[in-house]
């Protein structure tokens, strides 16, 4: 008994039944491949905004507004009562006239502010804390207001939570699609092998008789979906690339316009290798589902 | 290497295809199964195949009960027997030669030693030249033949054979029983069924008669 023969066996006869039906086969393996392209597709450009994402500085700053009738001594004040935060990185203090002439450089607002009988703006610390814990964050946050002329405690990183909310939501809803779509993929498959099934009806009674053990009749159905899931999952990538492809014409137009370079990047390899994983394996699945089920029925009326 | 004993055969609806059937056939022998159509011929080989399983006494072949055999054992007893049909079941998607080897594939062969084997069978049934033709595009006694090919060459201990001259005229029908005649003088058991009792009395073997389920004596 060859284990290995066997299988070349049972995988000749798969590849032979595939060249005799070229057309139908092709065609199981695209409806496959743009199945499983809708959460690929999803899965790449939530992965680009995650780069993107994590190109911004996520470090959450702290800024601290001191009330208006504020001056030096209770700026000193703070800024050593800071020193005693075993919570903060570190912070540096912005006078409120140097704030001024920040924001004139930097909006070309000259005009207006000559119109200005004094300074608006308030004495600041911008703070850089260690800890970047939500929850740690609020209670230094809480803690600052108590210092004294403390006017207002901004933390900004509402936005940088907010974007990653939103890629949490997009990975979840990818997963959901994917989920979804690749239990539909395995009716397909299961359905695909059923029809097999049935057309090789003869040959299976045949081989029952002349002492085909299950195994033997199972493996190239088997084989089947997993060359079906392997071929869906070979076909959905580059469907996704392709797609990349004509985005990225678009995209790389865009960013020029904003002077930018940006351009969406394909999947990596173990992304691709997780994905040929997965199709296999959901080929394989609907084939066995099919076996299990058909098989039995199937028995020799010699 | 089969024997009988007591085996009764009902069919869900009440047929009764067996009634108390007792004989033993030893290593080597050849015997001839005959009766009218419906005397339970077909369903007599059933049974030693272990298509079908007793409603009761035992059928014992090769040693092994056929009624208390495990789902997963069959296929491994099967592997001691060549089977031919009237309907010759052959599978008209592959060749000639893709035909003989099936056996030989199911029983995990080399693909070296199965050609040689199969080349040897197909010789023997003088097919040797017709390889790559497709079953469909040959003669009636040139499928039977190609059949008793797929049954030999998996060099069984026993052949059963239902109605192996069915559909052939005398002179095919005369070639096969050579054959089978052959086979047997090199050790192998026959066990065949047919209703022509003209080629019966050509040859000395033992013949069960079997008349509506019943063993005539």
């Amino acid at each position: 008994m060859n284990w290995l023969s066997q299988h070349r066996v049972a995988l000749g006869l798969i590849l032979g039944r595939f060249a005799h039906a070229p057309f139908s086969s092709l065609l199981a393996i695209i409806v496959f491949g743009v199945t499983l392209s809708l959460p690929l597709g999803l899965y790449t450009l939530i992965e680009n905004v995650k780069l993107v994402a994590g190109n911004v500085r996520l470090e959450p700053q702290i800024t601290v507004f001191l009330s208006p009738g504020a001056n030096a001594d209770n700026a000193r004040q703070v800024e050593s009562r800071l020193k005693e935060f075993n919570t903060i990185k570190q912070f540096r203090f912005i006078q409120r006239d140097q704030a001024l002439q920040e924001l004139l450089q930097s909006t070309g607002l000259v005009d207006v502010t000559a119109g200005l009988e004094r300074n608006p703006l308030p004495d600041a610390f911008v703070i850089e804390p260690k800890s970047i814990n939500p929850g740690g964050l609020e209670n230094l946050r809480k803690d600052l207001m108590k210092l004294p002329k403390v006017d207002k405690v901004l933390l900004d990183t509402a936005w940088a939570e907010r974007l990653n909310a939103m890629v949490r939501l997009g990975r979840d809803i990818t997963l959901i699609l994917a989920v979804l779509l690749g239990f539909a993929l395995m009716v397909i498959t299961s359905n695909t092998i059923r029809l097999q099934i049935l057309s090789q009806r003869e040959e299976i009674e045949i081989s029952t008789l002349i002492g085909a053990t299950d195994a033997f009749i199972r493996r190239p159905f088997l084989y089947h979906g997993v060359l079906q899931g392997l071929g869906g999952g070979l076909a959905a990538w580059l469907i996704v690339s392709l797609g990349l492809q004509l985005l990225n014409f678009g995209i790389v137009d865009l960013a020029k316009l904003y002077a930018a370079q940006f351009r969406l990047l394909p999947l990596g390899t173990n992304d691709i290798l997780s994905l040929l994983l997965f199709s296999s394996l959901l080929g394989w699945l609907g084939a066995f589902l099919a076996v299990g089920r058909h098989l039995r029925r199937i028995e020799p009326r010699a | 290497m089969i024997s009988f004993s007591q085996v009764y055969k009902r069919y869900p609806g009440g047929h009764e295809a067996l009634k108390n059937l007792s004989f033993t056939i030893e290593a080597g022998e050849m015997a001839f199964i005959t009766g009218p159509t419906g005397a339970g011929k077909s369903t007599l080989l059933k049974l030693v195949a272990a298509i079908e399983k007793p409603s009761s006494g035992s059928v014992v072949v090769s040693g092994q009960n056929i009624g208390k055999l495990r789902r997963s054992a069959v296929p491994f007893l099967r592997r001691n027997f060549g089977l031919i049909f009237q309907d010759h079941k052959l599978l008209y998607d592959r060749n000639v030669l893709e035909n003989v080897i099936l056996p030989l594939d199911i029983a995990g062969l080399q693909r070296a030693e199965s050609m040689k084997r199969a080349r040897a069978a197909l010789d023997k049934v003088n097919l040797l030249g017709l390889e790559k033709a497709n079953p469909i595009s040959l003669s009636g006694g040139e499928q039977q033949r190609l059949c008793v090919a797929r049954a030999i060459v998996n060099r069984p201990a026993i052949v059963l054979a239902d109605e192996p001259t069915g559909n052939l005229d005398a002179d095919y029908a005369g070639e096969i029983m050579e054959m089978f005649k052959s086979f047997n003088q090199v050790g192998v058991t026959l066990l065949i069924a047919t209703h022509d009792e003209s080629l019966i009395a050509r040859y000395s073997s033992r013949v069960l008669h079997l008349k509506q389920g019943e063993l005539l004596i």
